[in-house]
């Protein structure tokens, strides 16, 4: 900065007074900075854009709109025989309890004194569900002595109802919408106002089955959840001791030889495969050639286990590393095995590692779309899985899927039903995550 | 005897044998534990490992086995008028396979007798009905008496197959019981055999690592060899056309694909890249501890959502978006799902896994060359573009490599995002497709593992992991050699 030959121009550089290309290289030092600045926000922001969408879309899922009208469940149409048999019972069809239902709410509306101009038969009908005949039988089925009493039930609307109180439908997308039309719209406004109908929290999306195409109100994601669950399971009790052992061999065990290094190169590799791979792999080794059933969670679960299987290793690999030598050192002095060493001593303090590592990678098993897509988790499945471990082997979904299914619906109500569910699985992962941080901090050791 | 039970068993006799094993050796001590080589637990592990390991492992090869050997065994059987020229064996087995748990689903609700079992054939005409009534369904192929004769058979080997199992295994899980108490003499090297055991059994688990790799290159290269069989290679790897028709003639080359692919994949690296590389240089040069101890993490929640999340937002807000915004003020197209939107969301998945991966590198540059370029007057950002990028640099191409191989395999997201339409155009906006949303289609829904386009998934499968292996362990190479630069 001092300048010796004293030139004239140099000269007016000084602490005080910046010349041209000091100024040059601090503006060029700031704007370097804001680079930094505009990433780090540029990533925040997609970040909040992502969940704010996701979750304002999905909101929606977790209320529903409800008519709540007393229904006369004639005991001549239910129950011909009048034994209150269940078998004899299972013979009437939703049909007779459809009737029902429309008789009922033709009623409640005469009853309430609403007159809309222009509503036509079908406009009332409409108004109900596809699914509430069906949920009704089931309740009557259940409990046959309601039969031939006046009961309160909230039944639910349909979905175009449903979406004018999300704002998805309006009065005008209502009068080109074959399934829907202003005057049910106005219908449903005045038994609103009466108090008949309203939007509620709606647990049914939590345990419900997927519905049909026309039925968006009544799908949940009772069964993706618990196919979910089953392939966790599949993953825990399967890639959790294989990993860990593979890794307790290769950190403490292995010789260094052609073997082991064939061994270390695979594993690196395999975690940086993409998903669909496994999928192909899943439905090469496990659908066609053992013969294991589509869509079952075991199918699912098995590519999942190979799927996590170098995550898992490469944590706990991890977590015996940092566990220092003179632990080890310690316990042969004394006399111990090289196996009594490894589980008495160094697994044990490992542990909180490697039980992080290992709820980290069955997060991410969880969000996995791709594979399960590949071995037939798409299909349409209503009847839940039985408990394990039959049930592994009985069709289910995933949450995953499931999202995807929906998406390939062509009723936009069902992108709301997507949205909920991805919530259902942004909570799932974050207690798995906030489990893994909570371990982490508790149990954690440096040495 | 369901194998639940079997299992069970077996489990209570290893326990058995633990107990029964510890206790003689003890007591052929004398009590005295110090006069057997090993500790008196490994004892019972020994006896426990006798009982349980001979019997489980047969269990699980028969289990497997049996299925085979009796559709083979069946299948020779099977007279003529049922295993006809023409038809696929594998049909009729199948065929007679469901026969045979209809009738095993009758005996159960007691709508049949085993006396009707034995002799399936000669009673065909009762049979179908009184199954109906219980509504248990017949394939339509058992209206052939031979038919369910040959389900008759086939449930009575399986019911044979599994009472041999049976006596198999439980003969087994005794037997080691017996050797069991016979070693156990205090002069035994107990602890020694089992940790045997124990060793081998760890070197099992981590030669999966190896079966895996092994079960996916075997599956892909043998469905892909049976592809090019039918399909000629050049035209694979050189045809500029796809459009799979199920009726014949289809065209499928892969180089649309494989453009849409790339296409997508240099627009999420043109996005990821720049972010993730100034905010991993931000957090390791600039950003104060408290900064990064929140920056990080926030960074790092963008890595653990799962695809499918990054996907419906593709399909839900950024393509919309796109197109009103972007597509169709500029006359470039109308389509909701794009390149760039594709290309977009998957840049923003990808900033996480650059920025992490470069903090490390970054943070690997030894601290002396910053101090020697900061001592010579250089400002930090001049200190960052001229020292400790350029030392960095193998690192972080190796980092881009592997974000790029990320980017190739990436499912989900061009899937909801990307379209279907296997084109070669340079309009971003346009609709385009990628290898892996073929392997999709292709694969989901009913597939018929004969034709082409079934098994082209497979080559194509194939393609996208070797592509992705060569970019993965060019990169593992590039970064190990530098890292040991500086160690």
């Amino acid at each position: 900065m001092t300048d010796l030959s004293a030139s004239g121009a140099a000269r007016k550089s000084s602490l005080v007074t910046l010349d041209d290309r000091t100024r040059r290289r601090n503006a060029a030092e700031r704007r370097f900075r804001a680079y930094g600045v505009a990433a780090i926000a540029t990533a925040a922001l997609a970040l909040a854009i992502l969940l704010v969408t996701i979750v304002g879309n999905g909101v929606g899922a977790f209320r529903q709109t409800f008519v709540t009208i007393p229904v006369t469940l004639d005991a001549q149409q239910l129950d011909p025989a009048g034994n209150r048999d269940r078998g004899e019972m299972s013979g009437v069809l939703t049909l007779a309890y459809g009737g029902l239902l429309n008789q009922s709410l033709r009623q409640s509306i005469e009853g309430a004194g609403i007159e809309v101009e222009g509503l036509t038969d079908r406009d009332i009908d409409d108004l109900i569900s596809k699914d509430a005949p069906a949920q009704i039988r089931n309740r009557v089925l259940a409990n046959p002595d309601l039969v031939g009493q006046t009961v309160e039930v909230a039944v639910l609307t349909n979905g175009r109802v449903d979406g004018y109180y999300k704002g998805r439908v309006s009065l005008a997308s209502a009068a080109n919408d074959g399934n829907t039309s202003p005057q049910q719209l106005a219908l449903a406004d005045a038994l609103k106002e009466r108090g008949l109908l309203a939007t509620k929290w709606n647990w049914a999306f939590l345990t419900n089955p997927d519905a049909s195409d026309q039925r968006p109100e009544a799908a949940g994601v009772g069964i993706a959840i618990l196919g979910s669950l089953y392939m966790m399971l599949v993953v825990l009790f399967l890639a959790v001791p294989i990993g860990v052992a593979a890794s307790i061999y290769l950190e403490e065990f292995a010789p260094k030889n052609r073997l082991t290094d064939v061994i270390e190169v695979n594993i690196a590799n395999l975690a940086a495969v993409p998903s669909i791979v496994f999928g192909i792999l899943g439905l090469a080794a496990f659908i066609n050639f053992a013969g294991l059933p589509q869509s079952a969670p075991i199918v699912g679960g098995l590519v999942l286990v190979l799927m996590t299987l170098p995550t898992i290793i490469i944590s706990t690999r991890a977590a015996l590393k940092a566990v220092p030598p003179s632990i080890r050192d310690a316990a042969l002095g004394v006399g111990a095995s090289r196996m009594q060493t490894v589980f008495h001593h160094v697994l044990p303090l490992a542990l909180p590692g490697i039980l992080t590592g290992t709820i980290i990678g069955l997060a991410q098993a969880l969000g996995e779309t791709a594979p399960l897509l590949l071995i037939g988790m798409v299909a349409f499945v209503r009847n839940f899985p039985a408990a394990p471990p039959e049930g592994l082997f009985d069709p289910a979904s995933a949450l995953p899927v499931q999202v995807y299914n929906w998406t390939q619906r062509a009723d936009p109500a069902f992108f709301e039903r997507a949205s909920g569910a991805i919530i259902v699985l942004l909570v799932l992962l974050l207690c798995m995550n906030l489990l893994a941080i909570y371990l982490r901090r508790r149990f954690e050791r440096r040495w | 005897m369901p194998v639940f039970w079997i299992v069970s068993i077996v489990l209570v006799l290893a326990v058995a044998g633990y107990v029964a094993a510890k206790a003689r050796v003890l007591k052929l001590a004398g009590g005295d534990s110090r006069r057997l080589h090993s500790r008196h637990v490994y004892y019972g592990w020994y006896g426990a490992l006798l009982v349980a390991t001979p019997a489980l492992l047969v269990l699980a090869a028969w289990m497997a086995a049996q299925p085979v050997v009796i559709d083979r065994g069946i299948a020779a059987d099977l007279p003529p008028s049922v295993m006809r020229e023409g038809v696929n064996p594998a049909i009729v087995v199948q065929d007679v396979r469901r026969t045979a748990t209809a009738l095993s689903q009758g005996l159960r609700e007691g709508v049949l007798t085993r006396t009707d079992l034995a002799d399936a054939a000669a009673q065909a005409e009762t049979l179908r009905p009184r199954l109906t009534e219980a509504g248990i369904r017949l394939p339509p192929a058992a209206s052939e008496p031979a038919m369910l004769g040959a389900g008759g058979e086939y449930r009575a080997r399986q019911v044979a197959g599994h009472w041999a199992m049976t006596g198999v295994v439980l003969l087994l899980a005794v037997g080691g019981l017996v050797l069991g108490h016979r070693q156990s003499q205090p002069q035994t090297r107990a602890r020694n055999l089992v940790e045997r055991f124990v060793k081998a059994a760890l070197i099992t688990c981590s030669s999966i690592a190896i079966l895996t790799t092994a079960g996916i290159v075997l599956s892909m290269v043998f469905e892909s060899a049976q592809f090019f069989r039918q399909y000629a290679w050049t035209d694979f790897f050189f045809g500029t056309t796809w459009s799979p028709r199920f009726g014949g003639g289809s065209q499928l080359g892969i180089l649309p694909l494989l453009w849409g692919t790339l296409y997508i994949s240099a627009i999420a690296l043109v996005v990821a890249v720049p972010i993730g590389l100034f905010a991993a240089i931000y957090m390791s040069e600039y950003a104060s501890n408290r900064v990064r101890s929140f920056v990080k993490p926030t960074i790092e929640v963008l890595a653990g959502i799962p695809t499918i999340v990054y996907g419906l937002f593709a399909l839900m807000t950024v393509g919309p978006m796109l197109r009103d915004w972007f597509a169709q003020p500029l006359g470039l197209g109308s389509s909701g799902s794009s390149v760039m939107t594709a290309g977009l969301v998957m840049g923003i998945m990808l900033i996480p896994f650059v920025s992490s991966l470069s903090d490390d590198i970054i943070n690997a540059v030894p601290q002396s060359l910053r101090d020697g370029a900061l001592g010579l007057g250089s400002t930090q950002s001049e200190t960052v573009r001229k020292v400790v990028l350029p030392a960095a640099l193998p690192g972080i191409v190796g980092a881009v490599l592997l974000a790029a191989s990320r980017a190739i395999g990436e499912t989900m997201i061009v899937v909801m995002g990307a379209g279907a339409a296997a084109k070669m155009d340079l309009n971003p906006f346009e609709a385009m497709t990628t290898i892996t949303v073929k392997i999709v289609s292709q694969l989901t829904g009913d597939t018929d593992f004969n034709s082409a386009e079934t098994l082209v998934a497979f080559a194509l499968g194939l393609s996208l992991f070797v592509i992705t292996l060569i970019l993965n362990i060019v990169a593992l190479y590039v970064v190990r050699k530098y890292r040991e630069q500086y160690e």
